[in-house]
């Protein structure tokens, strides 16, 4: 598989120079976007539409939290998609039941109000989370824990995404 | 045609001269052509000086067309002949059409995409449009005084791959070399950006005559980058005018009116609509065929009133692109405004109330789109210096998926990916011994894939017979810089590979268009073959003149066998591109293009190292 950070000459590390991997994502673009190759042959307009996708694949990857994480534990051999069914916490599950709850509710009550509410404090916990999975994986190696912490930041996007779903039902 | 210039062989590229280059702004209401002349992005107007071409197309029974004003001044006597607003049908089925009642065509639901029966016999919408943007590619012509290289054509952000694809026929189908389809909110920031020097996020907020889009962008030094982006294909200044007259029709109790009272009384609330932008009242008289007379008047308040929801229909599009970028309206430094409908006051006050800033108006609304995609077109001909031209990266608007077991839609590629992009899923099948599966190609934001517009069917055959799931079959999605999705799926758990490439089923194949072409130049008495023999020669040139310039840079990157091959196939093509003989040029075309594919590849891994090893210099 490729290693993203590779792409982009960087070292693979959970913990992210977000403005450094811009510049060189921008300055790769720069020489195969196909924006350069639109009047070239079909060969170099091949060659550039196959290297942008690989690069935007590799920025997004990287740049999301989540992708970024799973492609470290992949690096190393753990891959989080193939062990769909592991038992989560008992207090997780039952915390992501109530916040599905209170989500129905702000949903029925047509409460946008109550939608932001959970928003922000669903963003502090997830950049709680991400600040545990970094010192799992850059401080601590211990893949394996990081990849419980993972499952959970999943578990946290999967609700960001349902809730960015209720607003348009309460608008 | 021009001759072709032809520099020596084994001479490096020549300077390359200014190629010309257009961006067409193809609206609803109306549609320009521009183009940068000494650096300078500029309309080009009609002989008339007139720079709006109205986006109107008038057929005759004898098979003589009228577009634009000779069309508009007849499209109250001829309705039913005299297309206007077509962007609305593109791509879009007869159910998806709003307004038909409003409408006065004669609508014909063909499979895909509605067409209208005229006194010149059936025609599509890709064909009405290619109508417009021959009269713009003309106009072009004459006023550069040569072919044209290539064209940007400009689409609504928000239009999805049935639109595009349809965009792009019709410019297929009026002779331009289409360079780029270039979402229209973003061609203004384009212009926008590079007159103001911007830098920073930015929302461009674009109404005009029938649709609506709404982008946020990062605009740096040489980068304009589309965070997120949102709208609705299906409201625009149209949809306020359809208000007004259905007002009117209820105020003076009119019965079902014919076509042609229809479109006067449609014309009259537009342009009441237009006044009342700035007046407090606007008068309605029209005199029906009846021979009674219609005289109503209008104030703003009542126009607010009974437009107050399109307003609001707005404001949802827009806070969603903030929640899709993790922006809060502080966040954004300042709102374009783009687009005809953008001068009423109460949306200009409705944007304002949001943003809780002043929006800007500082340039031309109608002109604004064209400009930036004349600018694009600059760039993708290669007449801008590589040091001046800028880096553009946009997003797909709607996510794209596929149908899976109980209807539901999967998504593959998610709104707002930075295209090019492309995803791959695995799926296998469901029964011991399936030796086919069938995919269903979807485009939408809903869970159930008949809330979803459907893009493509197709069938992938020849899976050897396996115990249910142990076949893996692999799709893969793969959206180009237009924006626009072709289909792979290819079974290889056993190493036998079934595969299967589909480009949505909106679009035309390549077939109709070239019948379609066919047509319309037996009525011109213009000859294929010869038409044919000149594309094929634009193409080999522009291939010469790219190997030319790629040797002249990295022709080290070759071992010496591997530069003789391409010198030769270089020669090859030299050799035949003044016969007159079109399949000749055609396939020593091919063959360069093959004998560079590995060239293109090491070219492209040079620039990224490039990239990387200027960086580390750089971060020293
Ligand atoms: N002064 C005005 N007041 C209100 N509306 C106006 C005014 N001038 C133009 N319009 C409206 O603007 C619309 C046309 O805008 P524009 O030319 O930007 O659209 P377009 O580019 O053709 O359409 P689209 O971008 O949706 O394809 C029409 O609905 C027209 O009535
Ligand atoms: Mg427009």
């Amino acid at each position: 598989m490729h290693n993203h950070f590779d792409l982009f000459g960087l070292a693979p590390a959970f913990a992210l120079d977000a403005a450094a991997l811009e510049r060189r994502y921008r300055e790769i673009q720069s020489q195969v976007h196909p924006d350069r190759f639109a009047h070239a042959g079909d060969a170099e307009r091949r060659a550039s539409l196959q290297w942008t996708t690989r690069v935007n694949e590799a920025y997004r990857t990287l740049m999301d939290p989540v992708q970024r994480a799973k492609h470290i534990l992949e690096l190393h051999g753990i891959d989080l998609g193939f062990e769909t069914n592991t038992q989560m916490p008992a207090e997780f599950l039952v915390q992501q039941l109530e916040l599905r709850e209170e989500l129905e509710g702000a949903v029925t009550g047509k409460d946008a109000e109550a939608l932001d509410r959970m928003r922000s404090e669903l963003a502090a916990n997830r950049k709680s989370l991400e600040r545990q999975i970094g010192e799992a994986i850059d401080s601590r190696k211990d893949y394996a824990g990081a990849a419980g912490l993972v499952r959970k930041l999943m578990f946290l996007h999967r609700l960001d995404a349902e809730i960015e779903a209720a607003y348009e039902e309460v608008e | 045609m021009a001759l072709l210039q032809i520099s020596e062989p084994g001479m490096s590229a020549a300077p390359h001269e200014h190629r010309l280059a257009v961006g067409i702004d193809l609206g609803t209401t109306n549609s320009l052509v521009a183009t940068v002349r000494s650096g300078v992005a500029t309309v080009l107007a009609d002989e008339l000086g007139r720079p709006l071409l109205p986006s109107i197309v008038r057929y005759h029974a004898d098979g003589r067309v009228d577009v634009g004003y000779a069309a508009q001044a007849k499209q109250a006597v001829d309705p039913k002949n005299t297309i206007v607003s077509v962007k609305r049908f593109m791509g879009r089925g007869l159910r998806d059409v709003a307004h038909v009642e409003n409408a006065p065509y004669d609508f014909v639901d063909a499979p895909g995409m509605v067409q209208v029966r005229t006194a010149a016999g059936v025609k599509s919408p890709v064909e009405v449009s290619s109508e417009i943007l021959k009269v713009l590619k003309l106009r072009a012509e004459a006023s550069l005084g040569g072919e044209l290289a290539g064209a940007v054509i400009t689409v609504p952000a928000y239009f999805d791959d049935a639109q595009r694809q349809a965009t792009k026929d019709a410019g297929k189908l009026a002779g331009l070399n289409v360079l780029r389809l270039l979402n229209e909110p973003t061609a203004a920031a384009i212009a926008y950006g590079l007159e103001n020097a911007s830098e920073g996020i930015y929302a461009v907020y674009d109404l005009g005559g029938g649709t609506f889009d709404l982008s946020i962008l990062k605009l740096a030094r040489g980068v304009f980058e589309v965070v997120a982006t949102s709208g609705d294909s299906m409201l625009g200044g149209d949809d306020f005018d359809q208000r007004v007259f259905c007002w009117a029709v209820e105020q003076a109790k009119l019965s079902p009116l014919g076509p042609r009272d229809m479109r006067q009384l449609l014309m009259k609330s537009r342009e009441a609509k237009e006044y009342l932008t700035y007046h407090g009242e606007a008068p309605i008289t029209v005199r029906l065929s009846s021979g009674d007379v219609v005289d109503l008047s209008i104030d703003t308040e009542t126009f607010c009133n009974i437009t107050q929801t399109l307003v609001r229909k707005t404001l949802g599009p827009v806070r969603k692109a903030l929640r899709d970028a993790g922006l809060t309206v502080d966040d954004i430094k300042g709102v374009v405004m783009v687009g005809g409908a953008t001068r009423m006051p109460q949306i200009q006050r409705a944007v304002a109330e949001l943003f809780r800033r002043d929006p800007l108006n500082n340039l031309d609304p109608d002109k604004v789109v064209a400009l930036g995609a004349a600018m694009q077109a600059n760039v993708l001909a290669g007449n801008q210096p590589t040091d001046q031209d800028w880096l553009l990266l946009d997003v797909i608007p709607l996510s794209l998926g596929i149908e899976t077991m109980g209807g539901l839609a999967e998504k593959i590629i998610p709104r707002n990916t930075t295209i090019p992009a492309a995803k791959a899923q695995e799926f296998t099948t469901f029964k011991d011994g399936q030796t086919a599966m069938s995919f269903h190609v979807v485009q939408g934001e809903r869970e159930l894939v008949a809330d979803c517009r459907s893009l493509a069917r197709f069938d992938l055959r020849g899976i050897p017979p396996m115990a249910a799931g142990a076949a893996r079959v692999r799709v893969t999605f793969q959206v180009d810089a237009d924006g626009l999705l072709s289909v792979t799926a290819r079974e290889a758990s056993t190493g036998i590979e079934a595969s299967i490439t589909v480009k949505p089923s909106y679009g035309l194949s390549d077939a109709e268009i070239e019948r379609m072409l066919r047509e319309s130049f037996e009525h011109a008495k213009e000859d294929v073959h010869a038409r044919a023999l000149a594309e094929h020669r634009v193409d080999a040139q522009r291939l010469l003149d790219a190997t030319r310039s790629a040797l002249a840079v990295d022709r080290a990157l070759l071992a010496p066998r591997e530069l003789e091959a391409v010198e030769n196939a270089v020669r090859a093509l030299e050799q035949v591109l003044t016969a007159n003989d079109a399949r000749a040029i055609k396939q020593a075309t091919d063959a360069l293009n093959r004998a560079t594919e590995e060239f293109a590849e090491r070219r492209m891994d040079e620039g990224i190292k490039r990239a990387l090893a200027g960086k580390k210099i750089g971060s020293l």
